[in-house]
């Protein structure tokens, strides 16, 4: 116990400075290790269920499985295949249309919706901003099958319209649909949240100078979130290309018209899990995440004034 | 005068969007309270006989009440990777926002390289790695990728740098708190508003897993709700003997998303709250 007491008292006086850096170093590695120990779980998530998958898919789109010599080490010859395979093309290009016709029209819808609610303070509003927003809160699975039955010529309330929701024609317009429905509120709130960071005061002076609201909202309101609707945008086109759930969960309705091969994800689940080719189908999903991934970093990088990864 | 006009087309337009967006509601919870023959013979959008109770009670009797064990199922993930992944990110987030360590700058700039890897690409080499760890068709197969949450790292990080004064904490040391301590006593409380919105996404996030339990589940007792309505779906359109009918799986629907709604009207605030911290501003 006395040396308890004494050392500290001692201490100080007999080497001055350099024992207050002694505990400030004492003090910096106990930090260090603390952030070390903190950082730790995450980043052994992040080393077994990202760069791990990763650098595993990576390798093993390089090789192929032959019957004779088992695995094979192959160059890129998965790459060409996937490049030159029409049906990859096809799963591309499909997607592709999708995009370009569903983004504008849910982008539409978001930015109508949000204009709206930002104008009107109703309790209408507050009430339409909650019923836009549910379908968000729905599991693409359940969403997708609840269109499903409502697409249905038999139980589904537009059966009397007779037309066929999943025919090789319609069907990727009812896909559209789906989609429109299921995330048209989530981009609504994204824009409503930047109508809201807006200066109020433009309007008030715009409103003096005889704008209507009609006018303010669309020459004053949307050129002001532009950045926002282009991110909103590129986001849907990014989520469109790894088009899945809602394809898979109506391929019984079809199978003739929503096949195997109808976008590319739907394509490497099966070489993977119907044909067991999991070389070609690592190819064709790193291929894929590697035109998303560097996409998303393009755009990020070209708006990355006003986006949030700073 | 004008403006009043503009005003009722602004509600009329607002009307008809949410008609859109809640009829699909709708027709389930009509449909939910019909037999399958009524199902199929009565007017889509109104009621007919009331058969919501023998429809419940037939959707838990289904196969042997394997829907009470999905509900179970999807509520056990939800909460396991829920908890679990806000607990992970709550710790590195407060790291990188507070505490100086080497490697710090290099482990954060590799997260925000990492964050835009698309989930969906990552399933099939996770099942392959997986399935050589003999993990596949385990409950972990599911829960283990879920703890992982990137997302909800950066956010953490964020709202603990700009709301939680360095002061704070320094005078929590000065005070002889241990670094655990000043985490659980001064930081935790602070952080409760992001923390919650963490949870609630990605417990939100497991709950509508598909993609991952599907490729990973096979046994029908580790499945949660999402996969096992859709193998449901499948057997009724394929017509196979004894599968569910579609009265039965309308009402799997709605008792699905009924917890969800009622979870999205009570934590509005949350909701909101994450995508606003999570976009643009």
């Amino acid at each position: 116990m006395t040396e308890v007491q004494t050392s500290p008292a001692a201490a100080p006086a007999a080497a001055g400075p350099s024992a207050k850096t002694g505990t400030q170093r004492s003090a910096r590695v106990k930090e260090a290790a603390t952030g070390w120990l903190f950082a730790l779980p995450f980043t052994v998530l992040l080393v077994a269920f990202l760069l791990l998958p990763m650098a595993y898919a990576f390798k093993i789109s390089l090789y192929r499985s032959t019957l004779i010599e088992g695995e094979v080490f192959a160059w890129f010859d998965n790459y060409k295949q996937a490049i030159d395979d029409p049906l990859v093309r096809e799963g591309v290009v499909r997607v592709l249309i999708f995009g370009l016709l569903q983004t504008p029209v849910m982008i539409g819808i978001a930015l109508v919706a949000a204009l709206l609610i930002d104008a009107a303070t109703s309790k209408f509003s507050r009430f339409f901003r909650l019923a836009a927003f549910v379908p968000y809160a729905v599991p693409v699975v359940i969403g997708t099958l609840m269109w499903g039955f409502l697409y249905s010529d038999s139980i589904g309330p537009f059966a009397w319209t007779g037309i066929d929701f999943t025919s090789s024609d319609t069907v990727l317009a009812s896909l559209g649909n789906i989609v429109t429905w299921q995330w048209a509120g989530y981009n609504m709130i994204v824009l409503y949240a930047a109508l809201q960071g807006l200066p109020r005061d433009v309007y008030e002076s715009a409103r003096i100078d005889g704008a209507s609201e009609v006018q303010i909202a669309l020459r004053i309101k949307t050129p002001m979130i532009s950045s926002a609707l282009v991110l909103a945008t590129l986001f849907t086109i990014m989520g469109t290309l790894q088009f899945f759930t809602e394809p898979l969960i109506l391929q019984p309705l079809n199978p003739g018209a929503i096949t195997q091969h109808y976008t590319p994800n739907v394509y490497a689940y099966n070489q993977a899990f119907s044909f067991q080719q999991y070389n070609y189908s690592a190819a064709i999903s790193f291929l894929l995440g590697a035109v998303v991934f560097i996409g998303s970093y393009i755009f990020l990088f070209a708006t990355r004034k006003r986006s949030a990864l700073r | 005068m004008s403006f009043r006009k503009g005003s009722v087309a602004a509600h009329v337009v607002m009307g008809l969007l949410a008609i859109y967006f809640l009829l699909p509601f709708w027709w389930l919870l009509v449909a939910a309270t019909k037999d399958n023959t009524g199902l199929f013979q009565s007017a889509s959008l109104w009621f007919s006989d009331f058969h919501l109770i023998d429809n419940l009670r037939i959707l838990f009797e289904q196969d042997g009440g394997v829907y009470l064990t999905w509900l179970r199922n999807s509520a056990f993930y939800a909460v396991i990777s829920g908890v679990g992944a806000t607990a992970i990110s709550a710790l590195a987030g407060y790291a990188f926002a507070k505490l100086r360590f080497p490697g710090r700058n290099a482990l954060f700039a590799l997260l925000l390289g990492l964050i835009m890897v698309p989930a969906t690409a990552l399933v099939l080499p996770t099942y392959l790695l997986m399935s050589q760890a003999n993990l596949v068709d385990t409950i972990w197969a599911v829960i283990l990728p879920s703890l992982l949450n990137p997302f909800g790292v950066y956010l953490l990080r964020v709202y603990v740098h700009d709301s939680i004064p360095d002061e704070m904490l320094e005078a929590a040391r000065i005070d002889g708190a241990g670094e655990f301590r000043v985490f659980t006593s001064v930081a935790l409380p602070a952080m409760k508003p992001a923390l919650v919105t963490v949870l609630l996404f990605s417990m939100v996030a497991s709950w509508n897993n598909f993609f991952l339990p599907l490729v990973m589940l096979s046994d029908d007792q580790l499945y949660p709700l999402t996969v096992g309505l859709r193998a449901w779906y499948m057997s009724a359109i394929m017509g196979n003997g004894g599968a569910a009918t579609f009265s039965v799986i309308v009402t799997g629907a709605l008792v699905a998303i009924v917890p969800l709604i009622v979870a999205f009207l009570m934590l509005q605030r949350y909701w909101r709250g994450g995508l606003t911290i999570g976009s643009v501003k």
